[in-house]
């Protein structure tokens, strides 16, 4: 009678840690945690060295003293008397600024170009195709930088608008184009119901969100009657109202007044500046990432395929519900996500501030703070700290929506 | 009935008519233009606005360039000549072109060393992008980089040379271990090369470059065009190689070194390029030994390469994972082990899918290289707004530069993209 028993077990043997598979990787670990911890400490007993010879140490101190230089582009109270910490904060929030509006105006031009680049206008889709490539294959620096020398050089001065026969004046006696900055009007409330123009300002975005949830209540109510009975009510002038009745009645009882800018003296006064570097940075970021995004709209509205416009045709329906009910939703789904990606290079392309002296956080932090302290590594470190938390916040924002626009399936 | 004659009839025609050609409008030019370019009225109103643009740029452009000068020696000297009527000043290329390619501080004498370093480029490179040369040709592009080097630096002929045979020794025990056990054959082959290095480095005679046949060139004298194409061709080639590893890192199960290989790639991606420059210019030189004297050209190198590294390395991920599953289990079921399998099955495939991904990643590494004016190095940037906007010749003179630079980078970067596309074309093998 045969019995079938199990292989002897076979005891370890040193060469099974190479041989074996599994155990190889084990070895491989062991191998490359040994090599980490070498490196690590290899590098971190360079730098105290180093940092002994030099006679300093890591100490984020600093970030408490005065700062001693000012900055003109500032969204919150500063001055040269401010703590460094607070100067990295007006550069974070321009940072934030800078790519909040570079954001939405390339995803302006990124469409517009998209869609025009599929025209059957022959001479319209070259002209996108023009514009794509131009912008596309010449570095960000250099579309920065000539558009800060259109700011600064080719702008006039405030002192030719100056005098009888100026040679220049301003675009509707609101807007002011001047070397120093652009100069718009500001808006402001006389007699608003808050001490605080920022309460006031926070009203007003209330407001408008209520109006937002409003008209999207009726919307739906609109599609529950569209439903039961077949007939959609009009939803248009009851939508409009709600917009814009407690918006102007609000305005109205605040009084909203313009602070229009003028010549004062060697310079204009009033109104809101924008700085010729936040203007070269935001157009040059938009225009250059609106080439990139107008690819990636092309490839969005490609990828959904004839059928789906042929299918929605034979269903009755015109070009624009076709656009808006079939084409673009699906297109929508490829073109988000490489469109987030875009908004992370922007922001970290927004970075390229300190090329042309806008006072964002790489040129504040970065660039004078870290050369008047001489604190390299800690200002280096909490830059890329500041980064790295924003392309993680923007990257998980994407995983949320993609989560949510997957298709379903089984 | 039946006998009535059908020609009898006075409708029915008796002769064909003579194909007459079709409507004017239905035609050639104009037919094209009404399906083209005056379709509906929105069509028609798009079409004008698109000419008046290009007739506004045109009619502001084309004089500007016909009437350029390239023959003045400075700004003032061009307005005068102008009187007021537009035209450009290109006589700043003429007169700074040396500048503008080479940088202000490289030895005049020795510019031929670049351009003989650019010529063999373009032979060490055709091989690479086109696969219908002979194989043979790759030999000399294994040997280019130590060419280029000792070219464009100068010194010592022995420096190069010991890089050299270390790297030789290293390819000759990694061919003969190699085969049979890939782990074996690779840290050994390490091992050699270092070995090799630190003796023949030990070897070198101190002043060697002192009187050397092309003299040395330290490399803060490099400058202008010539740093943005030898930091681009530098870092691409490094970063290529570097990114594959980290792709397959990442698709390791080995959970530590998967974990090493995703926190580098996400915290390089994270953060922008010029907070690594940073790093380059004012960080890295606290981590190497207090003695050690790394030149900010290769720190630059070294962050440069570390930073497209991990964006080549998600390019080659998308390809790895686009591979079907199938590719993977077949290579196991032949016997494959892990290293065979990628090297014969699994990388041929996924680099043919991500070589349009590694052009772009190539593509704006390149683009990205202006950014090295940003810690004042003197590349073709930094020489524009550097020495050449500052000098009073030329103080004023900025669409000619910034439109020289901008044409510059766009001729190459363009072609590159096309050459990518006409790539894709030629392997796609439609099944």
């Amino acid at each position: 009678m045969t019995t079938l028993t199990d292989p002897p077990k076979e005891s370890f043997r040193l060469s099974m840690l190479i041989n074996d598979t599994r155990y190889r990787s084990l070895t491989f670990q062991a191998i490359a945690a040994v090599a980490l911890a070498l490196a690590i400490w290899y590098l971190g007993n360079n730098l105290i060295q180093n940092l002994r010879a030099a006679g300093l140490n890591i100490s984020y101190s600093f970030l408490g003293d005065p700062a001693g230089y000012d900055i003109n582009q500032r969204l919150v109270e500063y001055d040269s008397q401010s703590s460094h910490a607070r100067a990295a904060l007006v550069g974070v929030l321009n940072t934030i600024l800078v790519a909040f509006l570079a954001c939405v105006t390339a995803t302006i031009f990124g469409v517009i170009a998209g869609v025009l680049r599929l025209s059957n206008n022959w001479i319209v889709s070259k002209l996108m195709a023009v514009y794509v490539e131009i912008f596309r294959n010449i570095p960000v620096l250099i579309w920065i930088i000539i558009i800060f020398t259109i700011m600064t050089a080719v702008m006039p001065g405030p002192r030719e608008f100056r005098g009888d026969n100026a040679t220049s004046s301003m675009v509707l006696d609101l807007f002011a184009f001047t070397n120093r900055g652009v100069y718009i009007p500001m808006p402001f409330f006389e007699n608003g119901l808050f001490g605080s123009a920022t309460l006031n300002w926070v009203l007003v975005v209330l407001v408008a969100a209520g109006s937002w949830y409003a008209v999207r209540t009726n919307n739906a109510r609109a599609a529950n009657v569209q439903a039961e009975t077949g007939v959609r009510p009009k939803t248009l002038w009851i939508n409009l109202a709600i917009w814009l009745v407690p918006f102007i009645a609000l305005m109205f009882i605040m009084g909203l007044s313009w602070e229009v800018p003028e010549l004062k003296g060697f310079n204009f006064k009033g109104g809101i500046k924008v700085g010729g570097p936040l203007i070269a940075l935001w157009f040059a970021l938009s225009i250059y990432t609106g080439a990139f995004i107008a690819e990636n709209v092309r490839a969005g509205i490609q990828a959904v395929s004839k059928g789906q416009t042929e299918a929605a045709s034979a269903l009755g329906l015109r070009p624009r519900r076709v656009m808006n009910l079939v084409i673009l939703p699906q297109a929508l789904r490829v073109i988000i996500p490489p469109l987030i990606s875009q908004y992370l290079n922007i922001t970290k392309n927004s970075s390229l501030a300190i090329a042309v002296g806008y006072a964002d956080i790489t040129a504040t932090l970065g660039g004078i703070t870290l050369n008047q302290t001489g604190r390299a590594i800690e200002c280096v470190l909490l830059l890329m700290l500041f980064y790295l938390t924003a392309s993680l916040l923007i990257s998980m924002a994407m995983n949320v929506y993609n989560a949510s626009v997957k298709l379903k399936e089984r | 009935m039946s006998d009535q004659n059908n020609n009898s009839i006075a409708f029915v025609a008796t002769e064909t008519i003579p194909e007459s050609p079709p409507p004017a409008r239905e035609t050639g030019m104009v037919k094209w233009m009404r399906e083209n370019l005056f379709s509906s009225v929105s069509n028609s109103i798009l079409t004008v606005v698109a000419l008046l643009l290009i007739y506004s740029v045109l009619k502001n452009t084309l004089p500007w360039i016909f009437n350029g000068l390239w023959t003045t020696s400075s700004l003032a000297e061009c307005r005068e000549i102008l009187d007021g009527t537009t035209g450009a000043c290109f006589s700043v290329l003429t007169e700074r072109w040396n500048q503008l390619i080479y940088g202000f501080k490289y030895p005049v004498d020795e510019y031929w060393r670049p351009n003989v370093a650019f010529v063999l480029m373009l032979v060490a490179i055709a091989p690479v992008l086109f696969f219908d040369l002979p194989r043979k040709l790759l030999i000399f592009t294994a040997l280019y980089p130590f060419v280029a080097f000792w070219l464009i630096w100068g010194g010592t002929i022995l420096a190069p040379l010991v890089a050299l045979v270390g790297f030789v020794a290293a390819g000759a025990f990694f061919q003969k271990f190699g085969r049979n056990n890939f782990a074996l054959g690779f840290f050994g082959a390490v091992v050699i090369a270092l070995i090799i290095w630190a003796l023949g480095g030990a070897m070198i005679p101190e002043g060697a470059s002192d009187n050397a046949l092309l003299p040395a060139v330290p490399s803060r004298d490099l400058g202008g065009f010539m740093l943005n194409m030898m930091l681009g061709l530098t870092c691409v080639s490094l970063s290529v190689p570097l990114g594959i590893a980290l792709a397959l890192g990442r698709q390791s199960d080995m959970p530590l070194i998967k974990g090493i290989c995703v926190v580098f790639i996400e915290f390089v991606r994270g953060v922008p390029l010029i907070t690594l420059l940073f790093v380059a210019s004012v960080m890295l030189s606290y981590f190497f030994p207090p003695d050690a004297t790394v030149d900010l050209f290769l720190r630059v190198v070294i962050m440069i390469t570390l930073f497209s590294a991990a964006y080549i390395a998600e390019v080659v991920r998308g390809g790895l994972a686009a591979l079907p599953k199938g590719q993977y289990e077949a290579a196991d079921s032949l016997g494959l082990d892990y290293p065979q399998a990628m090297r014969l099955i699994i990388l041929p495939q996924a680099l043919k899918i991500s070589i349009p991904g590694i052009v772009n990643v190539a593509v704006g590494l390149f683009k990205d290289t202006t950014l090295v004016s940003v810690i004042s190095m003197f590349d073709l940037v930094g020489m524009i707004r550097g020495p050449i906007l500052a000098s009073t010749e030329w103080n004023g003179v900025y669409w000619e530069l910034f439109g020289f630079a901008a044409a510059l980078f766009f001729v190459v970067c363009y072609g590159i993209s096309q050459y990518s596309q006409w790539l894709e074309r030629k392997l796609h093998k439609g099944h």
